[in-house]
C-alpha cells in the first residue's frame, strides 16, 4: 500500500481543482462542519429545488483527503434528488468503513477513496464533506436554517462549559 | 537561566539499580555497550556513539530505515533502561513499603533509590519529589492540592499563550471551582514571551504563575528564573512545566527558581507511565492530599484519616515501581552522557535543521531562530499543505514527525494556524536524518504542488 494508492490521481486532481468552490449566495442552507482535532473545516452551501439539489458550493480548509472528498461529493450530488444523493452518501460511508466494495456507478470519482479505508485516522477526513451534505440536506428538506457542527474534543469541552458551578459553592 | 548546566551526577555506581540488590548485573555505560557502534568515535558525534543503544531505531518502516523525529512527544528507550526494568520484574517485583520479606524490601529499596536518583538529577529535595503518572498529573496535583484550597474569587492565575494544555486546563478547572481568573502572558511575533506585558499582568492578585520552561511547539526556552523572581516579588507561586526542559536542557530546580516543577519519564529516555513533581519542601508539606487511598495514610478510621508524610502523602495506591526503576536507569544514562553534551548535540542538530529547512521554498518555521533561546523542537508550515498530508508523505519514507496542534491550541490560534508539522530531536538524532526530512518535504511539495 503506497502513497499513490491513498492519494490517487483523481484525489489529487480534486484537491488541486475543487469542482464547486466558494459560497452560495441568496436562498440556500449553509452549514459549517469543523473537526478541531485535525483542523479540517468546511462551509457547505446547498440550494434545493423541491427535493433536487439545484446548487452546491464548498468552502474548505484542511487536508487533501477532506478537500478532495468534499469536491467529489459536490460534483456527485449536484442535479440529483436528495434521496439518491443520500444513497450515495451511505455507500461512501460503507466504503470508508470497509463494509462495501466500491460501486463506480453510484460513487463515480468517489471510488478513488477506497484506499482511505486502510488509514483509520484519515477516514474522518474523507467523511467530513458527506456529513456536511447530510446535515444541510436534512435541514433544507425540513425548511430549517443552517448551523454549525463541531466534532471531537470540542464536544466534550462544550459539555464542560455548560456545567455551571452552584452559587457560592466552594471546595 | 543557564541552559547548559550539568545536573548533579548520581553516585558513581549508578550503572546499577541498587548495589545491594542481589543478582544485579552492572549495566553498560551509555554509548559503550553498542556492539555494532562504529569504533574510534569517542568525543565525536554523540548520536553516532549512542544510536546502537536504542533497539527501536534499528527498525524499518515501509522498507526504509526509521527516521524518528518525534522525541518531543516521546523519546525512544535505550537498552539499559529496558534491561533495568526487565531485571526488576524478573528478580525484585513486589509491592512496596510494607512487605516484611526480602523481595518486597528490595522493591522498596529500588523504588526509593530511584526517587533519590531522580531528585539529585534535577537538584530537588528527595522528600519533595513525588512520583506521578505524568506531567499532567503532577500539575493537577498542584492545581487541586494547592490551588483548590488557596485560591479565592478575584485571585488570578497567570499562564502563557504558549502553554501545553497540561499547564492550562487544570488551572481552568480549578479557576472555575474557586472563582479565580485566568490571564495569559502573550507571545511576541518573535515567538518569545512578552515580558514587557508582565508588569501589567503580574499584580498583587496573582497567586499562581504557570509557565513552560521550554515550549513543546516553538522550542522557545523561557526565562523561568527571571519570571519567578518577579512572581515571588508579588507573592505568587510558580509552576513550571519542565516536560521538555528537563530532558533536553539539563535544568535544575534552583536554575528555574520555580516552586513546583513537573516533568515526565518517557520524554527523557525512560518508560511511559511515570512522571515527577519536584516541589519546594515547605509548600508540599503544607498541602493536603490530592488523591486518597492506600499508601498515603497514617491512620484510618471509618469517618476520617490522618495522612502520611511527604512525598508518600501524594502517592496514593500502588506506585509504578518498575517504571521508577526504568526512569532511574534513564537518569543514569543521561548523567553518563552529561546533560551539557546532550544540549550541545541538540544545538548542533537544531542549528543544522534550521539552516536546511530555510532552503525549502514556502516553509515557515514557528519558533525562535536564535539557538540560545530555543531547544530542539522545530515546528513549521509548508505552504498550504496540511500537516497531516505532510506527515503521511513523510511516513512513506519512514520519517516520523508530529502533525497537529501539539496540545497547544491557544498558541495555534495566536499564529493563525490550525496545525503545524513538528520535527524534534534528541541524543540519537543526526544531521543525516535532517537531510532525509528535507528531501521528503521536497517530495511532499512536488506531490501536492
Amino acid at each position: 500500500m503506497g502513497l499513490e494508492d491513498l492519494y490517487q490521481e483523481i484525489i489529487l486532481d480534486h484537491y488541486k481543482k475543487p469542482r464547486h468552490p466558494g459560497r452560495l449566495e441568496g436562498d440556500r442552507v449553509e452549514v459549517r462542519h469543523y473537526n478541531p482535532v485535525c483542523g479540517d473545516e468546511l462551509t457547505l452551501g446547498l440550494r434545493l429545488d423541491g427535493d433536487r439539489v439545484a446548487g452546491v458550493a464548498v468552502d474548505g480548509k484542511g487536508c487533501a483527503i477532506s478537500l478532495a472528498s468534499a469536491s467529489v461529493m459536490s460534483d456527485l450530488v449536484l442535479g440529483r434528488r436528495v434521496p439518491e444523493a443520500l444513497e450515495a452518501a451511505d455507500a461512501f460511508r460503507q466504503l470508508m468503513h470497509g463494509e462495501a466494495e466500491p460501486d463506480e456507478e453510484l460513487l463515480e470519482d468517489g471510488i478513488a477513496f477506497a484506499g482511505v479505508a486502510r488509514y483509520p485516522v484519515r477516514v474522518k477526513c474523507a467523511l467530513l464533506g458527506w456529513m456536511a451534505f447530510r446535515d444541510a440536506a436534512a435541514r433544507g428538506l425540513a425548511g430549517q436554517d443552517g448551523g454549525e457542527t463541531v466534532y471531537g474534543e470540542d464536544e466534550n469541552a462544550a459539555r464542560a462549559a455548560k456545567a455551571e458551578r452552584l452559587p457560592g459553592e466552594r471546595y | 537561566m543557564t541552559t547548559t548546566t550539568t545536573p548533579p551526577r548520581p553516585d558513581p555506581a549508578s550503572g546499577q539499580q541498587a548495589s545491594s540488590a542481589p543478582g544485579q548485573q552492572a549495566l553498560h555505560a551509555p554509548g559503550q555497550q553498542a556492539p555494532h557502534a562504529p569504533g574510534g568515535l569517542a568525543g565525536g558525534d554523540l548520536a553516532t556513539r549512542v544510536r546502537a543503544d536504542f533497539p527501536l531505531l534499528a527498525r524499518e518502516v515501509h522498507g526504509k530505515p526509521l527516521v524518528y523525529l518525534d522525541s518531543a512527544s516521546s523519546s525512544q528507550k535505550p537498552a539499559q533502561v529496558l534491561a533495568a526494568m526487565q531485571e526488576y520484574y524478573e528478580r525484585h517485583n513486589a509491592n512496596v513499603h510494607r512487605g516484611v520479606y526480602t523481595v518486597a524490601e528490595e522493591a522498596t529499596h529500588l523504588y526509593e533509590a530511584a526517587r533519590g536518583k531522580v531528585a539529585r538529577f534535577v537538584g530537588a529535595s528527595e522528600r519533595a519529589t513525588v512520583f506521578t503518572k505524568n506531567v499532567t498529573e503532577a500539575i493537577n496535583l498542584v492545581a487541586y492540592g494547592w490551588g483548590l484550597r488557596n485560591l479565592r474569587e478575584g485571585d488570578e492565575i497567570l499562564v502563557t499563550e504558549m502553554e501545553h494544555h497540561a499547564n492550562l486546563v487544570p488551572w481552568q478547572l480549578v479557576a472555575k471551582l474557586t472563582g479565580a481568573r485566568i490571564r495569559a502572558i502573550p507571545v511576541t511575533d518573535d515567538f518569545l514571551l512578552d515580558l514587557d506585558a508582565l508588569d501589567g499582568l503580574l499584580t498583587g492578585r496573582t497567586r499562581i504563575v504557570a509557565v513552560s520552561a521550554m515550549s513543546n511547539v516553538l522550542g522557545t526556552v523561557n526565562p523561568v528564573a527571571a519570571i519567578a523572581e518577579r512572581a515571588h516579588a508579588v507573592g505568587a507561586l510558580v509552576v513550571a512545566d519542565a516536560a521538555q526542559a528537563v530532558p533536553h536542557l539539563g535544568v535544575t530546580f534552583d536554575d528555574l527558581g520555580a516552586d513546583f516543577l513537573g516533568f515526565t519519564g518517557h520524554k527523557m529516555l525512560g518508560p511511559m507511565g511515570i512522571g515527577v513533581l519536584a516541589a519546594r519542601e515547605d509548600l508540599l508539606d503544607s498541602m493536603e492530599p490530592f488523591l486518597g487511598g492506600g499508601e498515603m495514610i497514617r491512620d484510618v478510621d471509618i469517618e476520617s484519616s490522618t495522612f502520611n508524610d511527604i512525598p508518600w502523602r501524594f502517592e496514593a495506591g500502588t506506585p509504578p515501581v518498575g517504571d521508577a526503576v526504568g526512569l532511574a536507569a534513564a537518569v543514569d544514562y543521561l548523567a553518563g552522557l552529561g546533560m551539557d553534551q546532550v544540549r550541545a548535540h541538540e544545538v548542533e542538530v537544531t542549528g543544522y535543521a534550521l539552516k536546511r529547512l530555510a532552503e525549502v521554498d514556502g516553509l515557515r518555521v514557528l519558533g525562535p531562530a536564535d539557538l540560545e533561546h530555543r531547544g530542539g523542537a522545530v515546528s513549521f508550515t509548508l505552504g498550504e499543505i496540511h500537516p497531516h498530508d505532510i506527515s503521511q508523505v513523510l511516513d512513506e519514507d519512514g520519517i516520523a514527525v508530529r502533525a497537529g496542534h501539539h496540545c497547544a491550541k491557544p498558541l495555534m490560534k495566536r499564529f493563525g494556524v490550525q496545525a503545524t508539522t513538528r520535527a524534534s530531536f534528541y541524543v540519537y538524532s543526526t544531521t543525516g536524518e535532517v537531510d532525509a526530512l528535507v528531501a521528503a518535504l521536497d517530495k511532499a511539495k512536488r506531490f501536492f504542488g
